[in-house]
């Protein structure tokens, strides 16, 4: 196929490429998905690496979020006389939109980036040539342990996110203002649905770690193999993923509503 | 080796984590946790709900005693049919109980009120409330006012 040759048609046309690129890229690594004991080890090594090592940030900014979130509600709900309702607005806020949304492109920041580099320079340093003359796949063994650590990391995050989040509310909704804890906790019980809300954000951040860990993979696997590739991949990675996040984010919400 | 086993049980312990933190949040802050403990099922019909909920408050005194499952429409008598569960602490409600759809402050939520009655038999799983009031429609309030002050006025 010819390529337009206008500017406004290269500048369509590149990224439709990209994304076709992206696209075959995923299709193989599932194609060649292997399961076995020593893949296992793989993806919980990279479990602890995007995942674990990632909780300080997810904790701190939970917090600070439930916090601020819970100073906004608390002021305005109470004009209105209904500062009973501060859990409930807290609660729903975090489990639908909030928590996935911000806990995915944290990971980004903070896991996806680390990811792009480390597969550009393994590629930048020949190393995935070095695997594949093993007779090694690494797409087998680079690729799939991180797309798979992503879907199970992410989700674990995202629930770790919302309980130092709650926490921040309660904090300053119960220790601050003087609130009830008792209506605190029973109007968000009495107004977050497990199935709908809880479980849909659940279901959300599992697509947000698949997304932003595939577009990571992605960048780094197709990364130019010098210095300058390497550090346009890492941005790539972390404008891609909130963009995808966000416009994703936007299609789910619309089906579970 | 040593490191990549502590590297294996951290990762194992990061996604306990993950599942701890789910299973406290769904069982403190959702509705998942009411689930827990039995209840039984009593059936109103009322003759209009208003804007009464599916998982709306069912209180007794103020006090909530269960919460609406389910509000269908009566093919036959075409009224509203309501099925709510009250909680098992809850087992000693007289027969003849009344419920009634009532709203908590202006823009509140709208809700059943229960009223016990004196009967010596108690309410049990399947069983009917007989007495009931409806919800209070603005409209309807506001005609009836009205046509019956202009009643009032040619006498």
């Amino acid at each position: 196929m010819t390529m337009p040759s206008s500017l406004g048609g290269r500048l369509l046309a590149e990224p439709i490429r990209e994304f076709g690129r992206a696209g075959i890229f995923l299709v193989t690594a599932f194609a060649r998905m292997r399961f076995g004991p020593l893949q296992l080890g793989e993806i919980l090594r990279q479990v602890y690496f995007v995942g674990a090592r990632s909780l300080v940030i997810i904790v701190i900014c939970g917090f600070f979020v439930g916090l601020v979130l819970t100073l906004q509600t608390h002021d305005t709900l109470t004009r209105f006389g209904a500062g009973d309702s501060v859990s409930t607005v807290l609660a729903l806020s975090l489990f639908r939109e909030l928590a996935p949304v911000l806990t995915a492109i944290l990971f980004a920041g903070r896991a996806g980036t680390s990811i792009t580099a480390e597969i550009g320079l393994m590629k930048a340093t020949e190393q995935l040539d070095a695997l594949d003359l093993m007779a090694i796949d690494p797409m087998e063994r680079i690729v799939q342990p991180r797309l798979l650590a992503g879907v199970l990391a992410v989700p674990a995050l995202v629930m770790v996110f919302n309980v130092t989040a709650l926490l921040g509310g309660v904090f300053f909704s119960v220790y601050l203002m003087g609130s009830d804890p008792i209506v605190f906790w029973s109007k968000m019980q009495a107004s977050v649905e497990l199935g709908k809300d809880f479980m849909g954000g659940l279901l959300k951040s599992a697509v947000f770690g698949f997304l932003v860990s595939w577009l990571a993979v992605y960048f780094g696997w197709s990364a130019k193999p010098t210095s300058e590739g390497v550090a346009l991949a890492t941005t790539q990675t972390v404008i891609t993923s909130a963009i995808a996040v966000l416009l994703m984010d936007f299609v789910l919400s619309a089906f579970m509503l | 080796m040593t490191s990549s086993h502590q590297i294996e049980f951290t990762a194992g312990l990061f996604l306990l984590l993950g599942i701890a933190a789910l299973v406290f949040l769904a069982l403190h802050a959702t509705d998942g946790g009411a689930l827990k403990g039995g209840g039984y099922r009593v059936v109103a019909e009322f003759s209009n709900v208003g804007g009464l909920k599916t998982r709306a408050n069912v209180s007794l005194g103020g006090v909530r005693v269960g919460s609406v499952e389910s509000i269908d429409l009566d093919p036959q008598t075409f009224s509203a049919r309501v099925v709510m569960v009250i909680g098992d602490r809850y087992h000693n409600l007289p027969e003849d109980t009344s419920a009634s759809v009532l709203t908590s402050g202006i823009l509140g939520d709208q809700y059943i009120g229960l009223e016990p009655g004196g009967a010596p038999d108690m309410l049990k799983e399947g069983d009917k409330i007989m007495i009931t009031q409806s919800a209070l429609v603005l409209e309807q309030l506001i005609s009836r006012f009205l046509f019956n002050s202009g009643g009032e006025q040619k006498k």
